[in-house]
Formats: structure tokens, sequence, C-alpha cells
């Protein structure tokens, strides 16, 4: 199955976002594809406040059903949250109950002025009312068809998709 | 092999904490990484995830406690669970209720996790193998037996200061006989690796046979305390203390109370650390408890992250 060239994508993505940019802007990134997908516009973009990341763990819905996370990384948002406008990073996008327990997280730390989102692939599938400001590609993939952004030794990202049920990321 | 491990359940995961006997390193370092994520929490403008939300965490304390109780309290509040406290000493045991009817009835109201403190060891194993599988039972100290997230919170605490377990000294002072929380230390440090640990007492506080728990036996500070990395001291039990075991508070502080002079023995960059409730002047001196090798406030601190750690992951087991 086709899939786009990540590189290319970041580069649409930034481009979509650069306009919108003020002193009061901030970046989250959602752990891990999310990270690296932020950390790459934090270079490409021009953005004055410190660059955050945010392990949803602790505020996922089904918690209940699989348990913690071997790997949870703390979070941490070095910038006040308290009326930033705030951009939630993450590589897909899918049912959107990933961006539900960021945004619940996001208002623990404070109220921020707003929040947006940018993904790099919208694949479809929402199961909550949420949506992408900023997409790098929209994309329409069967439900059995996983996506995530990985990253080389040397930085650059790439799309890949993996089995549903493995370990760590079936809730995109 | 060993028979089952009831702290275990069929796939190998945490469903009781009783003691940190015979836990495997990956649980104990399982439980110390997400502590990790759990301490940053507190600089946050709201305290609390939602781990636990819905879910009931009763603390049954058979036997007097206000800090070990309110850790767990505190832990399990910043998960969203719901609380409820009952010191039974002075409820319906006095009323000649037996230990698991109490269990039963609380059972009834749907509780999802119980802490327990006892006087008698084994009673958190009673209530572990009595209830329902889908209830958590965390061992908040039972008798002389055990004090798994005392432990714990003091792995945690270590591992903050020194990095790695595997080039360590780390020396158990005092009153090793009555402490549950000294045995539990023993076998945390040893499963995660601790080369060298030592216990420093008289031979009346030491149990039988204590080295076979694969420590080193000191009755001389001087010798003990050399080149430690680590000092764990113990309380000395005031209830304990006049009588056969100790001619006087007095003389047991000249032997084993901690002092800066004695603690000069350590290793320079040494930590102090001391499970509480301390008797200053008697089992440390409070130049040493309020310097700047000690981590007794610290470790109260991490204790919370240490406690979150242990419930969310019981709950999602």
């Amino acid at each position: 199955m086709y899939l786009p060239d990540a590189e290319e994508l970041l580069v649409t993505l930034a481009e979509q976002i650069r306009p919108d940019i003020t002193h009061n802007t901030a970046l989250a990134g959602i752990y891990t594809g999310g990270m690296f997908l932020a950390e790459r516009l934090y270079q490409a973009l021009d953005i004055g406040l410190p660059l955050g990341t945010l392990d949803i763990s602790f505020y996922r819905d089904d918690f209940n059903q699989i348990g913690l996370h071997p790997q949870i990384k703390p979070s941490d948002i070095p910038f006040e949250v308290e009326g930033s406008h705030i951009i939630l990073v993450d590589d897909v996008l899918y049912t959107g109950r990933t961006v539900r327990a960021a945004i619940n997280e996001l208002f623990d730390y404070g109220r921020p002025a707003s929040i947006r989102l940018a993904v790099l692939v919208d694949r479809g599938g929402r199961e909550l009312p949420v949506a992408a400001q900023y997409a790098g590609a929209v994309l329409d993939l069967p439900a059995s068809k996983m996506l995530a952004l990985d990253r080389d030794g040397d930085g650059k990202l790439s799309l890949s998709f993996y089995e549903k049920g493995l370990p760590g990321n079936d809730q995109s | 092999m060993i028979s089952h491990n009831p702290q275990l359940n069929q796939h190998g995961e945490l469903q009781h904490l009783l003691t940190t006997e015979g836990l495997p390193v990956s649980i104990l370092l399982k439980i110390l990484d997400t502590a990790e994520s759990f301490v940053g929490m507190t600089e946050r403008e709201v305290k609390k995830v939602p781990l636990l939300r819905g879910k009931s965490v009763f603390n049954l304390f058979f036997e007097p406690s206000t800090r070990t109780r309110t850790t767990f309290e505190i832990a399990a509040k910043r998960l969203s669970a719901d609380v409820l406290n009952l010191n039974i000493a002075s409820s319906s045991q006095s009323k000649g209720e037996t230990l698991l009817d109490t269990v039963d009835n609380l059972s009834a109201m749907h509780a999802d996790m119980f802490v327990v403190r006892h006087s008698q060891s084994g009673a958190a194993h009673l209530i572990a193998r009595h209830v329902r599988p889908e209830i958590h039972v965390i061992n908040a100290g039972d008798g002389r037996h055990a004090h798994p997230t005392q432990a714990l919170l003091d792995m945690f605490t270590i591992r903050h200061y020194k990095q790695d377990f595997r080039n360590l000294r780390v020396a158990i002072v005092g009153d090793v006989l009555h402490s549950r929380v000294a045995r539990s230390q023993i076998h945390a440090l040893t499963t995660l690796g601790v080369p060298e640990v030592r216990v420093i007492a008289p031979k009346t506080l030491l149990p039988a046979r204590v080295e076979r728990l694969g420590v080193h036996v000191f009755h001389d500070m001087k010798q003990g305390l050399k080149d430690v990395d680590v000092l764990l001291m113990l309380r000395l039990q005031n209830e304990r203390m006049l009588g056969a075991s100790l001619p006087s508070a007095e003389e047991y502080f000249k032997y084993y109370g901690l002092t800066q002079e004695k603690l000069a023995l350590a290793r320079p960059d040494a930590i102090v650390m001391h499970p509480g409730p301390m008797n200053r002047g008697i089992e440390i001196d409070s130049a040493v408890a309020d310097g700047k090798q000690s981590v007794i406030l610290p470790q109260v601190t991490f204790g919370i992250a240490v406690r979150m750690a242990v419930m969310s992951i019981l709950a999602g087991n």
C-alpha cells in the first residue's frame, strides 16, 4: 500500500503552521511519534517557548482493559500553559482518543488560551468529535492497517504499517 | 521450584503487593520506573491523574500509623480514587468480629483495593488469599514480617541519589530483629543486585542466622560503616527499648546512635535514610538527621510516588 514520504509531509505541515505562530505559541508532542515530529517542527519553525512532550498513559480511556504501559515517560511541559496557544502534535490522527486524553492532561497544567492539533497523517476513523487544524496528508486506510512514525539513527522520519494488537500503540 | 507466588497472577503480573521477597527484578524495576513519572506531577496545577477514578481504596489499619496511612491516602487521592480510612483497632475488632468477617463486609461495599497494616505477621497474605480475584491487597506492614512499600521507596531514593545498585555498599543499622522494614529492604537490595549489604546491630537486636539472608553482620559501627554509600537507619522501638534487649537508651546512642563523627567513617558522599518516625538522640543525632547527607524528607516525598506506582500497576493488572 502506498505511503507518503514523512519528510515531505513534514515540510508541508511546517508551512501550514508557520503563518499562525505568535510569541505565545507552544508546541507539545505526544510521546513517541508525536514527539519525533514535534522536535522536527520545532527546529523548522521559529517558536519562542520551549518544546513540551506529553505521555498520555495516565489519561487513557482503556486503562481498565490494558493496564499501564511498561515504559511511561514523564510528561514535560516547560512553558506556562495558562494563557498560551498550544499546538498539540501527533504523528497519526485516528480515533481521536489520544487527543482527548492529551487535552485532559494539558488542562491539569493550567488553562490554555487555545489548543490546536497538528498531525502528519489524518487517516479518518474518528470515534470522537476531534479535528486537526493542520494535517500533512489525509489518507483513507482500512481498520486493519495501523500506521506509526519512526525515526532512524540520523533523525530521518518515516511512516510504516504495523499489525493491530502489538503492545504499545493501537490507540491513535 | 517454589510453589505459586501469591503476589502474582497467572500471567506473572503483580496481583497483590505483600512482600519484596521473591519478587522478580523486572517487577521491582517497573514499580521504580513508574514512580519516576509520578514524581514530576507535584509541579502541576492539578496534582491528580484519573487512573483510579471510580475505584475505592480501603485503608485497613489494625495498628496505629500516621505517616504510612497518610501517604497511602494522598497517593490514592492523587490517582483520583475514593479513599476510606478504617482504624479497626477502635471499632468492630474490639466488638469481636474476625479479620476475614471485616474484610467480607468491606468487600460487600465494593472495595477495589485494601491497604492493610496489622500487628500479626501474615495478615495481608491471609486477606489476599481470601478476597475475590478482582480485589488487590497491599501490605502496609505486618508484624515483623514485611513492609514492601517502605522498602520500595527506599530503593527509589537510593536509585535517585546513587543511580546504579550494582556498585554499592549499603548498611542497615539498628533494631533488625523487630524490623519488618529491614527484612523488606534486604530482599529488595539483594534482588536489585547490591553487592554488599551489611547489618550493624548489637547481638540482642539481630535475628538468629541473619547472614542467611545474604548480609554481612557487624556489631561495631566503626568497622560496619567503613566505606558505605548508603546508611539505612532503623527506628528503635521505644516499647522494646527497656527490658532484656538493651540496657538503656543512652548506652544505645553511645554505641549505635548515628552521629557526625560515626558518619565520617562512611564515604564522604554517603546518604542517610530513616523510615520514620525518628527517635532523635537515640538512633540518630539531630545534627545528622538535619544534616546535608540526610535524605529523610525526600524519602517521604518519593514515598507518595512509589505508592501511586504500586496502586496503578495493581489496578491495571
